[in-house]
Formats: C-alpha cells, sequence, structure tokens
C-alpha cells in the first residue's frame, strides 16, 4: 500500500494513530512490568525468604508448590489476556484506521 | 526399588526402529517440502503460510530442546523443588516477547531480526554487527546441542559419539538443504507432538501408580527424600546470581535468532501473537510435565539409580519410561529425544545460514542487489557451511564440559540481540554508533565475563576462587550493552533515522506496507 509523503504526516499526526500507539505502549508496558514484577518477586522470595515458600498447607506439600506451577500459569493467562484484548480492541482499532486511509 | 535393571546403552531395537521411522517421514515431508521452496521467501520463510497454531507448535519445539527435557526432569529428581526454579526462567521470556516483541518484528522485518535493527540505521555496520551478534548465539547453543546430541545417543543406543554426531548433522542438513522453512518448521511440529504426547503417556503412566494424584507422587516424594524436595533448596543462595540468570533466561529468550526468525513464516502481526500464545501454553504445559515426571523419577526408580548412572540426572526420564513402561516404552522416549536434537539443530542451521547469506552476503557484501535465485544458492551453500560447522564442533568438543554454553548463548542473546532489537522499535534517536556499541559490547562482556565466572574460570578451569563474582553475567553485559546504546546514541546524530521513525511506526502499529 503506497501512502503519499503528506499523507504520512497526516496519519502521523492524526488524534487516532496517537491513540492507538498510546494505547498499545501502555497496555504492552504494564503487561511486561507485571511479568517481570511476578518473576522477580518470586525469585527474590526464594533468595531473600527461602522459609516463606516451605510452609506447609497439607501433610508434606508446601505453598511454594502451588506458587511455582502459579507463575507458570500465570505467565500463560497473561498472554491470553494480551491476545484477547489484541484481537478485540487493538486489531479493530487499527482496522478503522487503516479503513479511512485507503478511502481517502 | 534402586535395583533396577537398566537396558540403557545397550541397542534398543524399538528405539532403532522408531527413530528410522521419524527419519523416513521426516525426509519424505522434505522431499515434498523441497518442491515449494524456489524463491527467497520460500526457503526463509515458508511463504509466510504457517499459521499461528502451526506455528505456536513449531516455536515450542523449536524451544523444549533434549536438555531441557531430559536435563530438567534429572534437576527435580535429584533435587526436587529447585528444577522448577529452573523451568519457570525459561518460561516467563515468552510473554514478553509476545509484548515487547513479535507483532514490531513481523510487521518490520523479512527474514532476520537484523532486517529490524537495520531498518532505518546504516545497513553496512548494523548488519555486520548483529550478524556476529547472531552468529556467537548460534554456535554456541549449536555446540551444547552437537555435544549432547553425541553423548546422549552414545548412551542411549550404544552407537559410538563421533557416528552419532555425524548422523544427526547429516539428517539435519538434508532438511534444511532441501526443504528449507517448510521442512524445518514441519519436522519441528511433529518432533514438539511426539514429545508433547510421549511426555503426557509418562505422567500418564507415573500416576497410575498413585492412584492418578499428583499430591500423593510429591507426598511418597517427601516421605522418602524429606520434605526439603517440596521447597527451594540451594538453588538460589545469591540473590545477585538469581537476578542475573533470571535476566539471561528471560531477555535472552527474545533475542534467540531462531526463535525469532519463526515469526516472519505466518501471514500477519495477528498470527504472530496468537503462535506465543500457543506456544506458551505448550511449553508450560510440558515444563509442569517434566516436573511430575522428575517427581516419578525420583520415587519410582530412586535417586541413588538415577546419580549412579549420570551423576547430573540426566537419564532420570529415560529410567522412569522403562520401569512403568518396559523396554518398548524406552525406546520410544529415547527416539523421541533424538528426534528433538535433530529438529532443534536444524531450526538453528536455518537461522545460522539466514544470517550468513541474508544479512552478509546479500546486504553487506552485494548491498542489497542480488537476483532470487542466487539469493537461494547462497543460502544453501550457507545452508552446508553452518551444518559441516556444526559437525566439527561437535566432534572437536567431545568430552568436554559444555553444559555452561547454553547459559553463554542465553547471556549474548540477552545482551547483544535483545537491547539492540528493543530499541530499534521504540527509541526514535537511536542511532547506527549506538546499535553497533550496544552490540558489540554485550557479546564481548558475556564471553569475557563468563570466563572470568566460576561458571568456567573455577569449574572449568579449576582455579581457586572466580575473577568475576556472578555465574551468569548477563546483570553486567545486559546493563553495559543499554548504556553503550544510550551515550553513543547521544553522543551522535543521525537525523535520516529519526525521520525514517516516523515512517516506520506505521508500519510497526498498523502492518501498513509489512511484507
Amino acid at each position: 500500500m503506497g501512502i503519499q509523503a503528506s499523507r504520512v504526516k497526516e496519519i502521523l499526526d492524526s488524534k487516532k494513530f496517537k491513540d492507538i500507539v498510546k494505547k498499545r505502549l501502555r497496555v504492552s508496558l504494564s503487561l511486561t512490568a507485571l511479568m517481570l514484577i511476578v518473576y522477580f518477586g518470586f525469585m527474590l522470595t526464594i533468595a531473600f525468604y527461602k522459609e516463606l515458600l516451605a510452609v506447609k498447607i497439607g501433610e508434606h506439600i508446601t505453598i511454594g508448590l502451588p506458587i511455582g506451577l502459579g507463575v507458570i500459569v500465570f505467565a500463560w493467562l497473561l498472554t491470553g489476556f494480551y491476545t484477547r484484548w489484541a484481537n478485540n480492541k487493538y486489531d479493530k482499532a487499527v482496522r478503522e484506521l487503516r479503513n479511512e486511509i485507503l478511502e481517502k | 526399588m534402586g535395583t533396577i535393571e537398566t537396558t540403557l546403552g545397550h541397542v534398543n531395537i524399538a528405539s532403532i526402529i522408531i527413530f528410522f521411522v521419524f527419519v523416513a517421514i521426516t525426509l519424505v515431508i522434505t522431499y515434498w517440502a523441497a518442491k515449494k521452496t524456489k524463491t527467497t521467501s520460500e526457503f526463509y520463510a515458508a511463504d509466510r503460510n504457517i499459521s499461528g497454531f502451526q506455528n505456536g507448535l513449531a516455536l515450542s519445539g523449536d524451544y523444549m530442546s533434549a536438555a531441557s527435557f531430559l536435563g530438567i526432569a534429572g534437576m527435580v529428581s535429584l533435587k526436587g523443588y529447585d528444577g522448577l526454579i529452573y523451568s519457570i526462567g525459561f518460561l516467563v521470556g515468552w510473554p514478553l516477547v509476545m509484548f515487547l516483541i513479535a507483532e514490531p518484528l513481523r510487521n518490520l522485518g523479512k527474514f532476520t531480526f537484523a532486517d529490524v535493527v537495520a531498518f532505518r540505521l546504516k545497513q553496512k555496520p548494523v548488519r555486520i554487527a548483529s550478524s556476529v551478534g547472531s552468529l556467537m548465539t548460534i554456535v554456541f547453543y549449536l555446540i551444547a546441542q552437537m555435544v549432547g546430541a553425541g553423548s546422549l545417543i552414545n548412551i542411549l543406543f550404544g552407537l559410538p559419539y563421533e557416528l552419532a554426531v555425524v548422523i544427526v548433522g547429516l539428517v539435519m542438513i538434508s532438511y534444511v538443504l532441501f526443504g528449507g522453512m517448510l521442512a524445518t518448521t514441519w519436522v519441528q511440529i511433529i518432533k514438539a507432538v511426539l514429545l508433547l504426547s510421549g511426555a503426557t503417556f509418562l505422567v500418564i503412566m507415573t500416576l497410575a501408580s498413585f492412584g492418578m494424584n499428583p499430591i500423593s507422587l510429591f507426598e511418597q516424594a517427601a516421605a522418602k527424600y524429606g520434605d526439603a524436595v517440596l521447597s527451594p533448596g540451594g538453588f538460589v543462595t545469591n540473590p545477585w546470581d538469581a537476578v542475573s540468570l533470571g535476566l539471561a533466561l528471560i531477555l535472552g529468550t527474545a533475542g534467540l535468532p531462531h526463535i525469532l526468525m519463526r515469526f516472519f513464516t505466518v501471514p500477519d502481526a495477528k498470527q504472530a501473537r496468537k503462535s506465543v500464545f500457543i506456544a506458551t501454553g505448550f511449553i508450560g504445559y510440558f515444563y509442569i510435565l517434566t516436573f511430575i515426571i522428575g517427581f516419578g523419577a525420583m520415587v519410582l526408580v530412586g535417586q541413588d539409580v538415577i546419580s549412579g548412572i549420570d551423576k547430573g540426572g540426566n537419564m532420570a526420564a529415560l529410567l522412569l519410561a522403562e520401569s512403568v513402561g518396559g523396554r518398548f516404552f524406552l525406546g520410544f522416549i529415547a527416539a523421541v529425544a533424538f528426534a528433538t536434537i535433530l529438529a532443534v539443530v536444524a531450526g538453528l542451521t536455518l537461522s545460522g545460514a539466514s544470517t550468513l547469506s541474508h544479512d552478509l552476503y546479500v546486504n553487506v557484501i552485494k548491498k542489497g542487489k542480488t537476483d532470487e535465485a542466487g539469493e537461494v544458492k547462497v543460502a544453501r551453500i550457507s545452508t552446508l557451511m553452518i551444518g559441516l560447522l556444526a559437525i566439527i564442533l561437535g566432534l572437536t568438543f567431545k568430552g568436554q564440559n559444555v553444559a555452561f554454553m547454553v547459559g553463554l548463548a542465553f547471556a549474548i542473546a540477552a545482551s547483544s540481540n535483545f537491547p539492540s532489537l528493543l530499541l530499534s522499535i521504540l527509541w526514535k534517536k537511536f542511532t547506527t554508533k549506538g546499535a553497533v556499541a550496544s552490540i558489540i559490547t554485550g557479546a564481548s562482556l558475556s564471553v569475557i565475563l563468563i570466563i572470568l565466572s566460576p561458571t568456567v574460570w573455577v569449574d572449568i578451569m579449576g582455579n581457586e576462587t572466580a575473577i568475576f563474582p556472578l555465574k551468569n553475567p548477563a546483570l553486567i553485559s545486559m546493563s553495559a550493552s543499554f548504556l553503550a546504546a544510550f551515550i553513543f546514541s547521544k553522543l551522535t546524530m543521525e537525523p535520516s533515522a529519526e525521520e525514517k521513525f516516523e515512517d516506520e511506526k506505521l508500519r510497526t502499529y498498523l502492518g501498513v506496507g509489512a511484507e
């Protein structure tokens, strides 16, 4: 799809485009931060308060087991959450803007 | 328990037959793929016709190496919970690949991640630097895989080490050379399905001895080896070590050239994100399975037997397979492990070949001016070169301790490939000099620091104390790489790069003009 240089500037300056970029960066950077906080929180708990994860929730079972497996499931759910957001919201906004560009 | 008679190391007929069936089927696929592999886009990117689901499976096939299957199950069987901590690090890089890299990469690139780094910068210096980072990552990863392949096959089948390395090398070369990305993708998919179903079956057979209740498996393990196996042990002692290794694993995943290359095989950004969702699910599921397999081996095989056969516990999953499913099942799992290695080295070789031909030959030597047929030919010659190099490296490093090279490959990927890729997507004022400085700083510091670290300086070279305290250098080498990018970009101005950043945004966010 070829777009003239003047049109490119117009699109880049448009509020719609700026909103798309801002929204996208906000979502991906906050999800990144969330994943890093959960992971490094887990690792630093192990480094400094190991005994917290050794707390028993059954005869032998420790709370560390569901937490460790939980980090794996959490990582996956996060990718699912992002995919849903991007498929429903982001792609829709992009499609609208692209159609607008093509119409002109 | 504890007195299991193992047939490991003897010729296992079931295993050899299953392995040859696998090779035969994959070679037929290669023959089919070869007919559809004529253009560059077909050779490097399977003509961008792979669906998100297929690519997700192929990504997990690329990522789930024999080392992670056998190594992590072994670690869990000997250390318990600590093995889980290790595998979590390998998984959490995937969401970051999705949030930060996958879609911009798909929209901006053509065949390699260096396409994205060089998108608005000066082609020649950036391509050369990126190729250095890429090739170093690939070579260290390849050495670890080839040496692992030789010794594993030696233990499993009783085949001589050298023969095993040559067989793996030749079969893998024929996939890539003739079938390009299409054949490589299907090898990954088949391998992923085999590995996931094999591991699932192994878990079901194991849990059958525990009333299908994993909790009762964990409880018996604790009863036999003490409660310590269910909580963190000595894996993380120094918090800085934990942070540094964590950074290498999670950001390294986002800088592995053979993983990044897979995003060019799907038609658009939407399929790229879907493939990460699928891959993360399968890889996470796989790590949960290896955790149960490790505990199964701990209880049903016993730690003495496992460490008696291999100090690192690498045979735990296979011993468990033999104990719950007999010789035939052992043969099946062994053949799957063999297939796994083949698939991973094929992916690495293809990505190494694309760096040599697309980044260095076409864009540096020929300055982007080549014809289709010529480039495909060069890509095939590069495949042959990287494939033969893999065989030579496998033979050269026989008997050496190469386990640290996986950690090194991740450190280089995190410190050299990842920073330049991320900044080229996000930072308008990123310049050519900044990119080159960042890549060179990250790659060279990773290598120098790992030599001075306890991993090499003490464990391999036998010195008393290490000069550099951390086991993995990523914390320092990656920070230095970002710092170098910042300083050199601030010192230099590149108006053309800033200007192109605006155009690039249309492509990054809207997919306008994506190939």
